[in-house]
């Protein structure tokens, strides 16, 4: 094939896409970028925001409920997953039926799923009556509006998406490697963790990527179902009551910054080790 | 792993729910032979080489290594990885994620063999196919032919007592393939095991196999040498399948046995045939005709286009309407046809002046001719 370069059409059909990431990323990005470096209307460049984002014990104890809440439910979703992933492989038995009902708090949306969660969970939700009727508590407390509602609705939310992410990838790995590894003298285990693991990594880091920006941006769950003013306090609802309740859009602005670098640095992370237990279970047996 | 004497398959069956795609399959696989499954696809090849390799459990039968049973359809099961068989996959089933070296190693890195032997033997099996300098590429950067033998080489690495192949040359170019045909009979010879190779390619089966067991919709049709199966198919599946393109229905007229040779007398559409046969060299057939080889019994008579010469000889002589031609270099196809419902081809001197629609003599000799039991089989 010819490679004709940068003609007129390429130009014309690459625009809209061009146009929408600057008004719908990048133009926002920078506005705020810009905005956390300046106090008021001033207009000066100026790192107080971010010193004092760094000496607030709120927003430090913010960053910590945030990443708290965050990490073990991508991680929890991840661990589940894979296996899960790989148990479906080839398909199982009213695989419609099942993936229909993993699919359903995605298609829910958060409110609802919180809801619920407070009509089952909840101080006078039909939990808490059952076992009080049946006498196993005294006192009704309810499951919810604290930490763990928060980290159980994230992750009925985050489940179903990394599950089929990974299930995905799975039904990408043809059976037959299996079957040789099986052949050549692996077990079942060793067969998972030398063939089908590697293989998967790309979707687990798909699914972890995706997964840990949803739940770090949580805000609907840690309002509805935690203690948004104390335990359940997280960025993004730092964010919205500094802007909407104390108008100080300047700061605002710099927790959502901090938000997208401490999502980075995690990410990095993860890639990092991604490299070094690639590395290291490839040049096994290697002279 | 100790080299066997023999794999024995008794009335193997293998079900899927109500689909038998294997029907009493019975086989005796001796110490060093290669042994071919020929068939159609979708006749059961691969579920057979499957149900051997472990990676499918039978539905009843044995199958067994000498006295040691690996599978009786019911309590007894050894796993595939426990078999000691290797097995090469039609789509050779690397992984992708190693290198050349890694991929040839696995079997003997999960064995947790020393890290001196691994890398001695794995140089051993990568000089053995050629594979020198590749160690460090992955298999994506490798060409189908280079895949290959790396495929093999992985199997080979760990020494199996019977190497399993499923349609190995198949995603091959025609060059390669039988370059490649050449050197997996080499390396069979060298390991001195047992092969079972899968194939639908008739030539392939003729050029590589101790022992062929041609296939048809789970049931084994004959086992033989090439030269039994080419020469002296069971039915006409066989026969179809090794060539034998003109195949008309037949009368037997008289029978006579002289000197070894046994003479058959034969009319096919009005036309009087003479069949020489001897004795006793094709016994599978002569043990289904033997109620046959009688007056009046309906029979199938067949023969290869490339047997078939244009001119006349002293028996089976034929006028056919010549409906075409093809040249071939080094013969010249004529499709035509003897009699209504009688069609012919043959494989004539490339230089014989034949006329498009006019007639053409042909002839047969009366040992190139077979006869065929009529009884439609399953
Ligand atoms: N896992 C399976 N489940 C159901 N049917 C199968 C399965 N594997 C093979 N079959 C069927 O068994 C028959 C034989 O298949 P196979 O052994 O692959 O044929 P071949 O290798 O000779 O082409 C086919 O009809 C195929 O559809
Ligand atoms: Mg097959």
């Amino acid at each position: 094939m010819k490679n004709r370069g940068w003609s007129l059409e390429t130009a014309a059909m690459v625009l809209p896409a061009v146009l929408f990431l600057i008004v719908v990323f990048i133009y926002p990005f920078i506005y705020a970028l810009k905005m956390s470096f300046t106090i008021g209307d001033e207009g000066t460049v100026t790192f107080a925001n971010y010193i004092r984002f760094f000496q607030d014990s709120v927003e430090m104890k913010t960053v910590w409920n945030t990443l708290v809440i965050s990490v073990p439910v991508t991680i929890l979703t991840i661990v589940l997953a894979v296996p899960i992933a790989y148990y479906m492989r080839n398909g199982i038995r009213h695989e419609k039926l099942v993936t229909f009902f993993l699919m359903i708090p995605m298609t829910l949306g958060v409110v609802l799923i919180a809801e619920g969660m407070i009509t089952y969970f909840g101080r006078n939700g039909w939990l808490m009556l059952i076992l009080e009727r049946l006498g196993f508590i005294h006192e009704r407390t309810g499951l919810i509006h604290n930490y763990w509602g928060v980290v159980i609705s994230l992750f009925i939310q985050s489940f179903p998406m990394g599950l089929t992410i990974l299930i995905g990838y799975t039904r990408g790995i043809h059976p037959s490697l299996e079957r040789a590894s099986r052949m050549l003298g692996a077990t079942k285990s060793q067969t998972f963790w030398k063939v089908i693991f590697p293989l998967m990594m790309p979707g687990i880091l798909i699914a972890f990527c995706l997964n840990f920006t949803s739940a770090f941006s949580v805000f609907t769950s840690a309002i509805m179902l935690g203690q948004a003013t104390s335990t359940t306090r997280v960025m993004a609802y730092s964010a919205y009551i500094t802007a909407y309740e104390y108008f100080d859009y300047n700061f605002s602005s710099t927790i959502c910054i901090m938000m997208v670098i401490i999502q980075f640095i995690l990410i990095g992370i993860v890639f990092a080790l991604r490299n070094k237990l690639y590395k290291g279970a490839s040049s096994v047996g290697k002279g | 792993m100790k080299v066997f004497n023999q794999l024995i398959m008794k009335d193997m069956c293998k079900s899927f729910g109500n689909l038998h795609v294997l029907k009493d399959f019975n086989l005796t696989i001796n110490r060093g032979e290669f042994v071919t499954f020929l068939g159609p696809s979708g006749c059961g090849k691969s579920t057979a080489l499957n149900c051997i390799s472990g990676l499918l459990n039978i539905t009843s039968g044995v199958i067994q290594v000498d006295d040691e049973v690996l599978d009786n359809g019911g309590k007894v099961f050894v796993s595939p990885e426990k078999r000691g068989f290797g097995i090469i996959f039609q789509n050779y089933a690397l992984f992708p994620h190693m290198t050349v070296f890694d991929n040839i190693a696995f079997s003997l890195s999960v064995a947790h063999r020393p890290k001196d032997e691994i890398q001695k033997k794995v140089s051993e099996v990568i000089r053995m196919v050629h594979l020198e300098g590749q160690e460090n590429k992955f298999p994506s950067q490798l060409s189908g032919g280079q895949q290959q033998r790396v495929a093999i080489a992985r199997s080979v690495v760990m020494e199996p007592r019977l190497l399993l192949l499923d349609e190995p040359l198949s995603n091959l170019d025609t060059k390669l393939r039988t370059e490649m045909r050449y050197e997996l009979k080499q390396i069979h010879n060298q390991l001195e095991r047992a092969s079972i190779y899968v194939t639908h390619d008739q030539s392939e089966a003729l050029a590589l196999s101790d022992k062929i067991v041609i296939m048809k919709l789970g049931k084994v049709q004959q086992i033989g040498t090439p030269k039994q199966v080419f020469l002296f198919p069971a039915n006409r599946f066989v026969a179809d399948f090794m060539g034998y393109k003109n195949i008309w229905n037949a009368k037997i007229i008289a029978v006579e046995e002289t000197d070894g040779i046994r003479k058959i007398q034969v009319e096919s559409y009005g036309i009087s045939f003479v069949v020489h046969s001897t004795i006793g060299e094709n016994k599978i057939v002569e043990e289904a005709l033997l109620g046959s080889f009688q007056k009046g019994t309906d029979v199938l008579l067949a023969s290869r286009p490339d047997d078939i010469s244009a001119g006349i000889g002293q028996f089976n002589n034929m006028t056919a309407i010549v409906e075409g031609t093809e040249y071939l270099g080094t013969s010249m196809q004529v499709t035509g046809m003897v009699r209504d419902g009688m069609p012919i081809q043959a494989r004539i001197e490339p230089e014989t002046l034949v006329a498009a629609k006019g007639t053409i003599s042909l002839t047969i000799p009366p040992d190139k001719l077979i006869v065929l039991p009529k009884v439609e089989e399953e």
